[in-house]
């Protein structure tokens, strides 16, 4: 398709004037706001022991959720793919469901199951494991909110590259852990590496299910996005923007690895970029 | 010795893959499968290389039975049609895998790789990745990758098929070579009967998952067992109830008891050799194979009348392929039975 130039200026346009209303605006005011009145307040405000403590709750919560889910989403993926059976369509329904169930849903049902009057609550209450208020709770429910991340990310990436590759290896004596090491994890490292992305950066920004489970205490259950919920309810605006922008930072972290891991996966689906000349050269000599 | 297959079946789903097939491969040699898409001679294959699971019959390698054995243990060399490269691996990281899962130290692997480029001429390429060779490259650092491990038996599925023609003519002059030096017991699959002629000492044509005969190309040629092989391995016309090779079409001018009327419907030359079509007076379209000296004796002529004596023709009793009787028959008892009738011209 041949889009003229004045409608192709039209539509970029569109797309930056888009864009800029509803992402760069917001941002970049935060980004205003915090630092108005120069780095002191929003530095001050971020070194608190409770801020401190909710970046440090924060990046606990991303150090267990992320590694779970990727190797549960790479597990399952693997599952889905490599060994069709009938209840692959009901595993495939289930893994999204944190998809669509709203986070304060997923949050009421960890309730239902690990308070004093669940299912759960009390046989664990019992072994002195307390997940409610506390951060077992809290990783439940990071690891629920960002499950399907990895899954659906690596599921038609292993489907594309087919299991030649794999047989192929199996024939030259490699068993089935070999084989996933050395030939199926490395095919498949760019789809793995976008899920991981995208499950840190719904693991960092949770509040709804995370605000349900944690009980909000200061300096104990508060993660980064409820300390800047907390700040911004009392009227503590300075707090509330410096800890948006640590948030912010974090996210932008996760971006940038991820678009940076996105171009690789472009030039990189076959392995290192081609060198034209090289291509050259080997198809010519193969006709000598 | 060799590779030999005792009444192997294998279904997916409603289809038969494979139907109570038995070949015997002798140790060394270079066996061709040879089949329509469909008559399970690739399936076959990655039966004996491990990489299907039988319903049902025994694989035999090297006198030793690995029907149970899994793929990595088999001792097998495969290699695929779309090369099934390691993608993020270069040259030197393919051919050496097997050495590497073996725990052949790097020096040693280097060394054996660098050995193997050599062979499938393709030194100083071993820090290329597979995207930046062409496609004889990568299938020739498949084989290579397959022979690194010096495997018992080596087996090729459709190996050049992905290939234009010519390189595949230049692979498969190449193979043979190659068979000739090394003596591995080889097996490769094909569709295209020229391919399993130039390469194959020994020909399995399969159908619908049976195996109709097997033999040499010459025997296969020559004394077909069923008109499946006859018209598969080779051009056929059909007369009738007779078969006849296009270049045992004697066209002649003048009418005699054992020639039929025939009308020239189109000449093409296709160099020395010319491809005369004709249509029979009840409709039945056959084509000759003249050489160039032969169609300029006889000055045909498109919309002419001419006169076609069958030379050597076949019939064979009963309809296509003869049901596998007792099953068990293996394909060598087939070659040249009875049910094949041949009736020379006098």
């Amino acid at each position: 398709m041949t889009v003229n130039p004045p409608a192709k200026w039209g539509l970029r346009t569109l797309a930056f004037g888009y864009l800029g209303l509803l992402l760069l605006a917001p941002v970049g005011m935060i980004f205003y706001k915090t630092f108005e009145s120069g780095i002191g307040p929003p530095v001050e405000a971020m070194t608190s022991p409770d801020a401190v403590h909710a970046i440090w709750l924060t990046l606990l919560m991303v150090a267990v959720a992320v590694p779970l889910n990727t190797v549960f989403g790479v597990g399952c993926a693997l599952l889905l793919v490599r060994h069709r059976w009938k209840g692959n369509a009901l595993i495939d329904a289930v893994i999204n469901l944190p998809f669509a169930i709203s986070p304060v849903v997923i949050g009421l049902s960890l309730f239902l199951l690990y308070g004093t009057d669940g299912w759960f609550g009390p046989t664990l209450a019992g072994w002195g494991i307390q997940v409610l208020f506390s951060t077992p709770g809290m990783i439940l429910a990071s690891v629920f909110v960002s499950l399907p991340f990895v899954v659906r990310e690596t599921v038609p990436v292993l489907q594309e590259i087919g299991t030649e590759q794999e047989q192929a290896a199996s024939t030259l004596g490699a068993n089935a852990w070999q084989t996933f090491w050395r030939v199926t994890l490395p095919a498949i490292r760019w789809g793995v590496a976008y899920g991981v992305v995208l499950t840190t950066a719904r693991v960092l920004g949770e509040f709804g299910a995370v605000t349900i489970v944690s009980g909000q205490i200061s300096g104990k259950t508060e993660t980064l996005p409820l300390f800047v919920g907390k700040a911004f309810e009392q009227f503590d605006e300075g707090a509330a923007y410096a800890g948006a922008i640590v948030l912010a930072l974090l996210a932008l972290t996760t971006l940038l690895l991820m678009s940076v891991g996105g171009r690789k996966t472009k030039a990189q689906t076959n392995g290192p970029i081609p060198v034209t000349g090289a291509v050259a050269v080997s198809t010519t000599k193969e006709n000598s | 010795m060799g590779i030999s297959v005792e009444g192997a079946c294998k279904r997916f789903g409603d289809f038969q893959a494979l139907d109570n097939v038995s070949i015997d491969v002798p140790d060394g040699s270079l066996t061709a499968l040879l089949g329509p898409s469909g008559s399970g001679k690739s399936t076959l294959l990655r039966a004996i290389a491990g990489l299907e699971e039988l319903d049902a019959g025994q694989v035999a390698i090297n006198g030793q039975d690995a029907t149970a054995k899994p793929a990595q243990k088999r001792g097998v060399g495969f290699v695929f049609q779309h090369y099934a490269a390691f993608k993020h691996m270069t040259v030197l990281g393919n051919v050496g895998f097997g050495l590497r899962i073996r725990k052949w130290r790097k020096p040693e692997v280097e060394e054996r790789v660098h050995e193997l480029l050599r062979l499938v001429q393709l030194d100083g390429l071993a820090d290329r990745y597979p995207d930046q060779l062409s496609g004889g490259q990568r299938q020739r650092m498949a084989l290579a990758r397959a022979l690194a491990v010096e495997p018992q038996v080596l087996l090729l599925d459709e190996p050049f098929g992905a290939l234009d023609a010519k390189v595949r003519k230049d692979l498969r002059a190449w193979l043979r070579r190659l068979h000739d030096e090394m003596h591995v017991t080889t097996i490769f699959v094909t569709h295209d009967q020229e391919e399993a002629m130039d390469v194959a000492e020994q020909l399995v044509v399969m159908n619908e998952g049976r195996v109709e005969q097997s033999g040499t190309a010459s025997d296969l040629y020559e004394h077909p067992a069923n008109e499946f092989v006859m018209s598969f391995v080779g051009e056929v016309n059909r007369l009738g109830e007779h078969f006849v090779r296009p270049h045992d079409m004697d066209v002649v001018l003048d009418a005699d008891e054992r020639t039929e009327q025939a009308l020239v419907q189109r000449i093409v030359s296709l160099g020395f050799e010319i491809r005369v079509e004709f249509v029979l007076s009840d409709g039945t379209e056959v084509w000759a194979q003249l050489t160039r000296a032969e169609l300029q004796k006889l000055e045909l002529t498109e919309g002419q009348i001419v006169y076609l004596r069958p030379g050597q023709t076949k019939s064979f009793s009963g309809d296509s392929p003869p049901p596998d009787g007792d099953g068990a028959s293996t394909p060598r008892d087939r070659q040249g039975n009875g049910d094949a009738e041949v009736t020379a011209a006098a």
